[in-house]
């Protein structure tokens, strides 16, 4: 099937190009990285974690969010999603590549990494992280490859991957509780130490992930002749709208918690998120933009999607707005707010804000490129297998 | 005579370090016969006059050695804190990065309000205002970074409690710095040998990629030393090191007559330092 991916029209190729260019930035970045040490990134003793572990946290979510597609139609006999499962599937294994480089960016010893496999840890909430991650990444190759090989021979599935795709559901779940527990379980960091964490994450998962899903069927359906179908698109629109409904009076709890209570540790990463800390007759307020544009284009997305139901109207342009104003605002909540803002103030209660570098966006960049390349590579040969399954 | 049964104590604590895991070491540790045979943790002084109906905190066995931090002594001598730190970046090969966010910093000076950040900062008195709090790893009996580390690189020496590193074993992924709640721990975001200004032979350099942090003198004690900041405030009482546990040690004294304070105790990290501000 992998020969699907060598032919393609011109669009296809400059895209791959575009990728390309980029990830090959990403390795000139890392590899100075590699040879100064992580003094080239924005982090530092207070921040100690920046974009990379901020992109893997919210690409964990994208990979579970697959779990909104393959759901429905495994466990609900749910049709009109059989033509896009195979998308929720492939987008959890490009996600979780991604997360895994994002992870080894982020690593002052690279070479050492395997340490977390010889000297096991189970006490240790990365040790678990990745014993899911790696499963849920080698599930869904499984599923997705099994699936797919059967579709193009017009057969049913063999009897034996169902286990394997019952598993999985869970799976999508763990992923993302796991790395909700990286956070949630550390004394001393208030932000983060906070039970609607990991529900939170869920929540904002399965909007980001379908709504991924959405832009890349609009992209399809504009460039190779794709269409996901009316049905599916509603339902998948239906799901993200009440995901972030959830995931919007999560957060607002964790404000009333904060103001409510007015202990100073609850209050004080939130009010560095949206109004800015005060300290010492400086105000640093670096995210702020990030999190009210976050507030703007979740409101937006919802009320765009809200619309369309209430009104009864179907458009493929506000369905896709709707898609990219909900993605860029869950991206901004947990691939930057949520991660950085923990670590503000630090535990001697000073403030450092992250800037990252260029060499780290660079960095930050190639990961995600080459998360896109993979992805438009497994979606091309979907669309192939689907294609002569037609003809 | 105090002074010479500490020296004892710690040469014996010492020898065990460089005897590695050897078991009988252990019942010579401590002064106390029962504490060596394992089940100190009965020994719990609060036990014995708890006048607060409190939950006590479950203690450890063994040895566990703790320090206090006497602020008396420090208000009048804050010159002697820069000594002890200055003793310890020697000792230890710690580099001196002029940028903040690179820093590595073991035992480093702090304003009451960053050292105790949970504590009420108004009204305090001119002396706590003033001056500077010495801040650094605590050894808790319970540290949430060891809890965190995926690779067992930091983790507690059984024989001492001492938290510890594993410099070759650390892959840099610093869970442990957004664990610990004191910010006792440093990156090495880049080589840090280049800045260390005086070379110490005895104690390796680090490499770039790993995090460090005070190892309470470890390869001190194994030379039957004393801590290098503890050894500069001698003779003043500044600082008192010794076994937590051992009912008789120097530092159980001072613990059972002064009022001491632990830094953030709601972390429940059980800190090992302790401070009479």
């Amino acid at each position: 099937m992998i020969e699907k991916t060598l032919k393609g029209k011109p669009a296809y190729w400059i895209w791959l190009g575009i990728l390309a260019s980029l990830i090959a930035i990403g390795w000139a970045c890392y590899f100075r990285q590699y040879s100064f040490g992580l003094g080239l990134t924005g982090m530092s003793r207070d921040v100690s974690w920046g974009l990379y572990i901020s992109q893997f946290t919210f690409l964990v979510g994208v990979a579970a969010g697959g779990l909104m597609l393959v759901l429905p139609y495994y466990i609900h006999d749910y049709k009109a999603f059989g033509r896009i499962t195979i998308l929720g599937e492939f987008l959890a294994i490009s996600a979780l590549v991604m997360c895994l480089m994002f992870i080894m960016a982020d690593l002052g010893q690279p070479l050492r990494g395997l340490n977390v496999l010889f000297y096991p840890t189970p006490h240790s909430m990365l040790f678990w992280d990745m014993c899911v991650l790696w499963g849920y990444l080698l599930l869904n190759l499984l599923c997705g490859w099994v699936i797919l090989t059967a579709e193009r021979k017009q057969v049913p599935p063999p009897k034996w991957i169902y286990p394997f795709i019952y598993i999985s559901l869970p799976f999508a779940v763990s992923i993302h509780t796991v790395t909700a527990m990286l956070y949630c379980g550390l004394p001393g960091r208030h932000f983060w130490l906070s039970a609607i964490v990991a529900p939170r994450f869920l929540a904002s998962a399965f909007a980001a992930g379908p709504s991924l899903i959405l832009i890349a069927c609009m992209v399809m359906k504009k460039f190779a002749n794709f269409d996901a179908g009316k049905e599916a698109i509603q339902k998948l629109t239906t799901i993200i709208m009440y995901a972030v409904i959830i995931n919007t009076f999560f957060f607002l709890l964790e404000f009333f918690v904060g103001y409510y209570s007015e202990v100073p540790g609850h209050m004080h990463s939130l009010e560095y998120l949206f109004f800015g800390l005060e300290h010492h007759g400086e105000v640093y307020n670096n995210l702020v933009p990030f999190m009210w544009a976050a507030t703007l284009l979740n409101f937006g997305g919802l009320g765009i999607l809200a619309y369309m139901k209430i009104a009864k109207v179907f458009d493929y342009r506000l369905v896709g707005t709707a898609a990219v104003m909900i993605f860029l605002a869950l991206w901004s909540d947990k691939g930057l707010g949520f991660v950085f803002a923990g670590f503000v103030p630090n535990p001697l209660e000073q403030v450092t804000e992250y800037y990252p570098t260029m060499n780290e966006i660079g960095i930050t960049i190639g990961v995600w490129a080459t998360g896109f390349l993979l992805l438009t590579l497994l979606y091309k040969i979907a669309l192939g297998v689907e294609e002569e399954v037609e003809h | 005579m105090m002074d010479n049964k500490r020296r004892k104590f710690l040469k014996m604590a010492g020898a065990t370090v460089l005897a590695g895991i050897s078991a009988p070491a252990i019942v010579k540790l401590s002064s106390n016969p029962a504490v060596a045979a394992g089940d100190g943790g009965h020994e719990a002084p609060a036990a014995a006059h708890a006048a607060t109906d409190t939950h006590d905190e479950e203690q450890s066995s063994g040895v566990r050695l703790g320090m206090v931090i006497d602020m008396r002594k420090f208000y009048q001598n804050q010159g002697m804190l820069d000594e002890a730190i200055a003793a310890c970046i020697k000792a230890h090969n710690v580099p001196q990065i002029p940028d903040p966010k690179s820093e590595i910093k073991w035992i480093w000076k702090a304003g009451f309000g960053n050292v105790f950040p949970e504590h009420s900062q108004k009204l305090r008195s001119e002396k706590v205002k003033d001056n500077q709090f010495p801040a650094l790893c605590n050894h808790c009996d319970n540290p949430s970074c060891v809890k965190a580390c995926p690779t067992k690189a930091t983790f507690v020496v059984e024989k001492n409690g001492i938290v510890a590193m594993d410099f070759h074993r650390c892959i840099g992924c610093r869970f442990c710095m957004a664990a610990c709640p004191y910010g006792a721990r440093s990156f090495n975001w880049q080589d840090p040998r280049p800045f260390i200004k005086e070379y110490n032979v005895n104690f390796p350099t680090r490499g770039r990629g790993v995090v460090e942090k005070c190892n309470f003198c470890g390869e001190r004690l194994a030379l039957g030393l004393e801590p290098a900041c503890v050894e500069v405030c001698k003779g003043t009482g500044a600082m008192v090191f010794g076994d937590l546990n051992d009912p008789h040690s120097e530092i159980r004294k001072v613990l059972d007559q002064e009022f001491t304070i632990q830094r953030k105790p709601a972390a429940g990290t059980k800190p090992s330092v302790f401070y009479i501000v």
